[in-house]
């Protein structure tokens, strides 16, 4: 199951390289990992979406609250948290699919970022499913490049 | 009043009650070694680095005080890394100072330069790069905070070379204020209960107890528990000397080596009280087949060591000696005299043993030697190998801090200097290295030292032409093809000794082992070497092979 580990970390250098290399060492394999900063100019946090059974999701947990710089660990559900990620996409559209396009990206609250003769350049922030599927719905267009940022995620209330 | 950077490390020593460091010069640290010559502590120049932070472990181990290394950057830093990682994987608490180049070089390729805290990220509890003279302080502080605190381990801090060289206000901290570091002491109240009520309806109850009982000064603690509770206790390699073995209840250690009746017992036991231990494949074996039928109580200051390796019934997270001490007010005693019935029958069927009427010398024997010449009371150190199962098998320890072993990390080399660490914390006791004559090779050039300070190590080499375990290994599982590890070029241990300036002995018949060990109790004032010319070809047995399970047990050798 995948799960999504919201970190609050010591806002210093090296912090990032201990939470990888603690991933890499103990063989747990990352899906996305995004770094930013918070309110507080001293801490940032680390969302991590990690796949595995409970128990490896357990030991993440543990080893990761072993390191110092590791203030907090959360899980965060997607019943509990407002989670987005970001998408840009490079889809081939002809002239006469460019309306269709268009509709789908407005459906989605997608931008248009850039237009070509041949390409259309999408950029789309929302909640992972609903970027899974525009993509998804994109892809018999015909997508030529896309990029996908990690996650965000904050708990709810 | 302003001081230097060096000076600040100095006096943050001095702060801190640091009464010995160990450690090697180098370019980067000259500003540090400049003020380390007054520094009123004592200060032991080894031969290498590795040698230091061996030595310190060692130190560390027989003192249960933090041991302190210095090294300067690049291959100084670097010479360090197998005792930071043995130390890891011990949980021992070292507070390792490196060099580094100065600020602006760094990320240069600079003349030795090294990203130490980089390539010790993975082996230490914590490590630091100070980037400012105003962090210095504060910064020696947490680390030895972080190092002797919770599950400890060692912290390096790299210090550039012009941060020694700036100045700044000195002011010791008095507090520690880390937020993402508060280790959880107390046991939780109604897990405790908990644990005792399945205690005192146990049926087939043992003690598992390892290197956290000796690390949280619980030995006490321990001892009152099983004097109520009347538990028999097994322990692994790093917790021997927290029971004394020579107690009825003492099932000695268990695991790939241990007795038949520890592994047995643990195997047959219908809860299994894991104390400061943490379930390593040495002792569990084939983790499916291990306590079939056992529920598990797990007390363990580290939450992230409890239900990794084997499903945990009821976790305890804190510190052994708190634990112990409430569980001991309100446990009551299981009725298992059937159960000590049994296990006595098996300590009687299958002893721990050799064969005693060999002419040639058993490497056994020389242990035993040692143990009565010695009254049970030296300090042992050991290597990695057949030795150190040996050492583990056949001398009774009856006290914390008397058995000094690399566990974890399997580390050849770090007995010897260890034991130079472990004279110096302990002046009043017989320190013994029990070496091979393989692994006492890779840190010989320490002799000096021990030479340099009068410590009276005694280096009891058991030495027979091999790297003896792995021999053993191809012997059992790969045809009894001895690819390279025959030991049959060795120097002259007498002479090698000789020429430091050491005391030089050479046994090879069996009733000289008596008078060598004697002659070498009576020199005070230098290390003793004796070449012990055991049986080339004898095993270490029982075993129990990698990945297998106890029913897989090998007793003694196959004819």
């Amino acid at each position: 199951m995948r799960h999504v580990i919201s970190v609050q970390v010591e806002n210093k250098s090296g912090v990032l390289a201990r939470v990888a290399g603690l991933f890499s060492a103990r063989g747990y394999n990352i899906d996305s990992l995004t770094v930013g900063t918070t309110e507080r100019q001293d801490v940032s946090v680390m969302t991590i979406v990690v796949k595995g059974d409970d128990k490896i999701i357990e030991q993440v947990k543990k080893q990761l609250n072993k390191l110092i710089d590791v203030i907090k660990i959360s899980d965060h559900l997607i019943s509990n948290s407002i989670q987005r990620e970001l998408a840009i996409l490079k889809v081939s559209v002809s002239p006469s699919k460019r309306l269709e396009v268009f509709q789908l990206a407005q459906m989605f609250k997608a931008e248009i970022a850039d237009m070509s003769q041949k390409n259309m350049t999408l950029s789309i922030d929302s909640d992972p499913e609903s970027l899974d599927k525009f993509i998804e719905l994109l892809r018999p267009y015909g997508i030529k490049e896309l990029i996908r940022s990690g996650r965000v995620s904050l708990l709810r209330g | 009043m302003k001081l230097k950077g060096s000076q600040i490390l100095i006096e943050s020593l001095v702060k801190e009650g640091v009464e010995c460091m160990f450690g090697y010069p180098g370019g980067v640290v000259i500003p540090i070694f400049h003020y380390l010559y007054e520094a009123p502590f004592k200060f032991i120049l080894t031969r290498h680095e590795q040698g230091a932070v061996h030595a310190a472990d060692g130190y560390a181990r027989a003192s249960g005080k933090p041991g302190v290394v210095i090294a300067t950057s690049g291959p100084g830093g670097t010479n360090l890394i197998t005792g930071i990682a043995n130390a890891n994987m011990d949980s021992i608490p070292l507070v390792v100072f490196t060099g580094q180049v100065s600020r602006n070089m760094i990320g240069n390729d600079a003349f030795q330069e090294a990203d130490i805290t980089g390539i010790t990220r993975p082996i230490t509890k914590h490590n630091y790069l100070v980037q400012d003279i105003k962090d210095l302080a504060r910064i020696i502080k947490e680390a030895f905070y972080i190092a002797t605190t919770g599950r400890p381990g060692p912290v390096l801090i790299d210090i550039p070379v012009d941060i020694s060289n700036s100045e700044y206000k000195f002011q010791y901290p008095d507090k520690v204020d880390i937020r993402g570091y508060k280790p959880v002491y107390e046991g939780h109240p109604n897990q405790i209960k908990k644990a005792c009520s399945l205690i005192e309806s146990a049926k087939k109850p043992v003690a598992y107890v390892g290197g956290g009982v000796i690390l949280s000064d619980a030995s006490k603690e321990l001892r009152t528990f099983i004097k109520k509770t009347g538990i028999p206790v097994t322990t692994t390699l790093l917790g021997m000397g927290s029971f004394p073995e020579t107690d009825p209840l003492s099932l000695h250690m268990l695991g790939m080596h241990g007795t038949y009746y520890a592994n047995h017992a643990v195997n047959e036991s219908d809860l299994l009280i894991a104390i400061g231990a943490r379930f390593d494949d040495r002792v569990t074996g084939d983790i499916s087949s291990f306590i079939p039928e056992a529920k598990v109580i797990h007390i363990d200051i580290d939450p992230a060591s409890v239900s990794k390796n084997v499903e945990v019934d009821v976790p305890i997270v804190g510190d052994c000696k708190t634990v112990l001490r409430e569980i001991n007010k309100i446990v009551k005693a299981p009725s298992i005299s059937k159960w000590i019935e049994h296990i006595n029958k098996m300590k009687e069927e299958f002893p721990l043993t050799y064969d005693k009427k060999s002419k040639g010398i058993k490497p056994q024997f020389v242990v035993e030697e040692i143990y009565r010449l010695t009254e049970g009371k030296a300090v042992i150190c050991t290597e990695v190998g057949q030795n150190q199962m040996w050492a583990a098998q056949f001398f009774d320890y009856t006290e914390p801090r008397t058995f000094i072993s690399s566990g974890g990390l399997g580390t050849m080399g770090f007995g010897f200097p260890a034991a130079i660490g472990a004279q110096l914390a302990r002046p009043d006791r017989r320190v013994v290295d029990i070496a091979g004559d393989g692994s006492i090779q890779m840190n010989v050039q320490e002799l000096i030292v021990a030479v340099e300070h009068k410590l009276p190590v005694i280096i009891a080499i058991l030495n027979n032409g091999y790297l003896g375990m792995v021999r053993q290994w191809q012997q059992l599982f790969w045809s009894k093809r001895y690819s390279h590890t025959s030991m049959a070029f060795s120097p002259n241990f007498q002479k090698l000794a000789e020429a430091y300036g050491a005391v030089g002995l050479t046994v090879d018949k069996k009733e000289d082992v008596e008078k060598a060990i004697e002659k070498a109790l009576s020199v005070k004032d230098r290390p003793i070497v004796i070449d012990f010319h055991v049986d080339k070809e004898e095993n270490v047995y029982p075993m129990v092979p990698s990945g297998k399970s106890v029913k897989d047990i090998i007793i003694r050798e196959l004819a």
